[in-house]
């Protein structure tokens, strides 16, 4: 098996795992319900940081608006999710539809901005991705959209007045949000998880994901052998935020009000925290910073403000441990040390003989 | 019929270059540069430092858009055409200071040159779909082949950026030669060489153009190299054209020794 390969599927291990773990968990009560509500959280959270990853890792280009494109997929996913609440049914249909509404959605964004800015060398991207995320924020904040036997009805000064009162229904009002149907679960969380984790990897280790590594590792090298740079910049800023559309779809139907606030600049920067801190273009290093550092808050909520000094800590030594040259050599001790070996010896028997068998 | 052809190939050069000129502002980095290249013929670019060898490279590849002048690659009109387009049309180049995808490995390095000749789609890509699997063995198979070439084989799961030196050359060539090239041009291919890797690389050159047909132009400072490899050679100096003609003849030239060597 080849090494990438195998690599993958420790992380699709990890990942699946942790959920199957912490679900049990969570379903037999061991958990409390405090840090079962997590769990659904976590999962939106690993889908942002690496579907980020793709743009900040394998393409090497700094996207400071990921919150953006999660708002434009909550709020479109959320609006249809709303208006076709009595139309389709069964509600998981309707959520699966919503899924690709609101990815699409994000894509169509990424592309508008990536189309213009994409084609030019240096630091634009992260400029204009963080005037972007403001924006959408600022329009989700303004918009009233309600529905009444007339049809839909938009307005950007103020609550909706001209309307049917006996049919109304408010599908979005401007600062207090909405109320998308609460057609989140743990389980479809996880499985869309998956098949953005795989998606991913699989489009990382393709004839397209090469080329947006050779694109971040020399650009003019990148030409000279013939990659359409501005071609594979789009594809992959465009996968990247239609994932983070999906994952605002999972968002805007977890909870019980959704408000644009929620989508400002700091979210876009927790995101790229995740990213960097678990390692630019590992995917796995991605997942785990991801539980461990949007659960550790939470976990040691009793501890008031000191929570943040922890978070601080934990912060300063993800860092230490994955860029200090005598962590790296401590680590590689570790991997080649005779129980880790014999461990992994067992692992592999254990696959040899399954092989003999067939 | 036979001699028809062959005097077809005499006629249609692989690469010509005529009255070829660049300005930078007032600068004319090169002026009026001629050069017929024939197939299989290994040429030399030669001159003084900022004589303007690397600006005709970067016109010949498309990263330069020539103020005037025409370039003709086997007869097909490639001036001023983007720098991909160029790459498609069959000139493959390395750099003088290695540019190589330094955070991948050396078999992604070379995967990466045969970008073109994988054919794939993103999507038969992501969804695994029977022609990933059989285009990916293919071109692994082939990347191998031109490692084997260049003995970088046994280091294909390498990062590029760990080879030695001399090594990270050889993976550039390997790399311009993945994009099936017609002409291959090399920029300074022994700079930081100590004498045994000069030596090793003249015969790898050689072996090139033996084994996979190819024309090279190459820039070098390197006189052992350029008098040992080189059958014809052109001489830069303030971007003019300053001699031209055979190697031992050129650098025997009082006039290319005065602009080398000074009064």
């Amino acid at each position: 098996m080849r090494k990438a390969t195998k690599n993958n599927l420790v992380t699709c291990g990890i990942t699946l795992g942790f959920f199957v773990i912490f679900g049990i968990l969570s379903m037999t009560g061991v958990l409390g319900s405090q840090l079962s509500g997590l769990l659904i959280p976590i999962g939106i959270y690993i889908i942002l940081a690496i579907s980020l990853n793709l743009t900040v890792g394998v393409l090497g280009e700094l996207s400071l608006g990921h919150a953006g494109f999660m708002c434009v997929g909550a709020y479109v996913g959320g609006i249809f999710s709303i208006i076709t609440q009595d139309t389709i049914n069964p509600s998981w249909l309707r959520m699966i539809l919503a899924l690709v509404i609101g990815g699409l959605a994000a894509a169509i964004f990424g592309l508008l901005i990536g189309i213009p800015v994409l084609r030019l060398r240096g630091d634009y991207l992260a400029i204009v991705t963080l005037g972007f995320g403001e924006i959408v924020k600022a329009i989700a904040n303004n918009i009233y959209i309600a529905m009444d036997k007339n049809g839909l009805h938009f307005s950007f000064a103020a609550s909706i007045t001209d309307i049917d009162a006996a049919t109304k229904t408010d599908v979005t009002a401007g600062p207090l949000g909405m109320k998308a149907p609460q057609d989140t679960n743990l389980i479809l969380v996880v499985v869309v998880l998956m098949i953005c984790l795989v998606a991913l990897m699989t489009f990382i280790d393709s004839r397209t994901g090469r080329a947006c590594m050779a694109i971040r590792d020399n650009y003019i090298a990148a030409q000279s052998v013939g990659i359409n740079v501005t071609k594979y910049r789009l594809i992959a800023f465009v996968v990247s935020a239609a994932i983070a559309g999906v994952a605002g779809v999972l968002y805007s139907h977890s909870i019980t009000s959704l408000v644009s606030k929620k989508f400002d600049y700091n979210l876009s920067i927790l995101i790229l925290v995740f990213v960097v801190l678990g390692g630019l273009g590992s995917l796995r290093g991605s997942v785990i910073a991801t539980i461990i550092l949007y659960a550790l808050p939470e976990i040691f909520r009793e501890l008031g403000d000191y929570r943040m000094l922890i978070y601080a800590i934990v912060l300063i030594l993800m860092m230490i441990f994955n860029n200090a040259p005598s962590f790296i050599m401590l680590r590689e001790r570790i991997g080649a040390s005779a129980p880790v070996q014999k461990i992994k010896s067992i692992f592999v028997r254990k696959k040899n003989t399954a092989g003999g068998a067939e | 019929m036979a001699e028809n052809i062959k005097v077809a190939e005499n006629t249609v050069p692989m690469l010509e270059v005529k009255s070829l000129s660049i300005q930078f502002g007032g600068l004319h980095a090169v002026d009026g540069l001629n050069m017929k290249i024939r197939k299989g013929q290994l040429y030399g670019l030669i001159g003084p430092n900022g004589a303007g060898k690397t600006t005709v490279f970067n016109m010949l590849t498309g990263v330069y858009k020539p103020t005037s002048g025409v370039i003709m690659l086997d007869g097909e009109n490639i001036t001023g055409k983007p720098a991909i387009v160029i790459n498609r049309a069959g000139i493959a180049r390395t750099f003088q200071n290695i540019r190589l995808f330094k955070n991948m490995s050396v078999l992604d390095n070379v995967k990466a040159g045969l970008h073109n000749h994988t054919k794939y789609t993103a999507i038969e890509g992501v969804l695994r779909l029977p022609r990933y699997f059989k285009e990916e063995k293919r071109t692994t198979e082939k990347a191998m082949e031109l490692l084997k070439v260049f003995e970088l084989d046994g280091e294909a799961e390498h990062l590029a950026a760990n080879l030695p030196y001399g090594k990270q050359r050889k993976l550039e060539i390997a790399r311009a030669l993945a994009t099936d090239p017609k002409l291959l041009l090399l920029d300074e291919p022994a700079a930081g060489m100590n004498p045994n890797e000069t030596a090793e690389l003249m015969q790898t050159i050689h072996f090139v153009r033996d084994s996979f047909d190819m024309t090279i132009l190459l820039i070098e400072h390197d006189m052992k190299l350029v008098s040992g490899i080189c059958e014809e050679l052109t001489v830069l100096n303030f971007g003019q054209e300053l001699a031209q003609g055979e190697t031992s003849a050129v650098l025997n030239d009082p006039k290319v020794i005065t602009a080398y060597l000074g009064e």
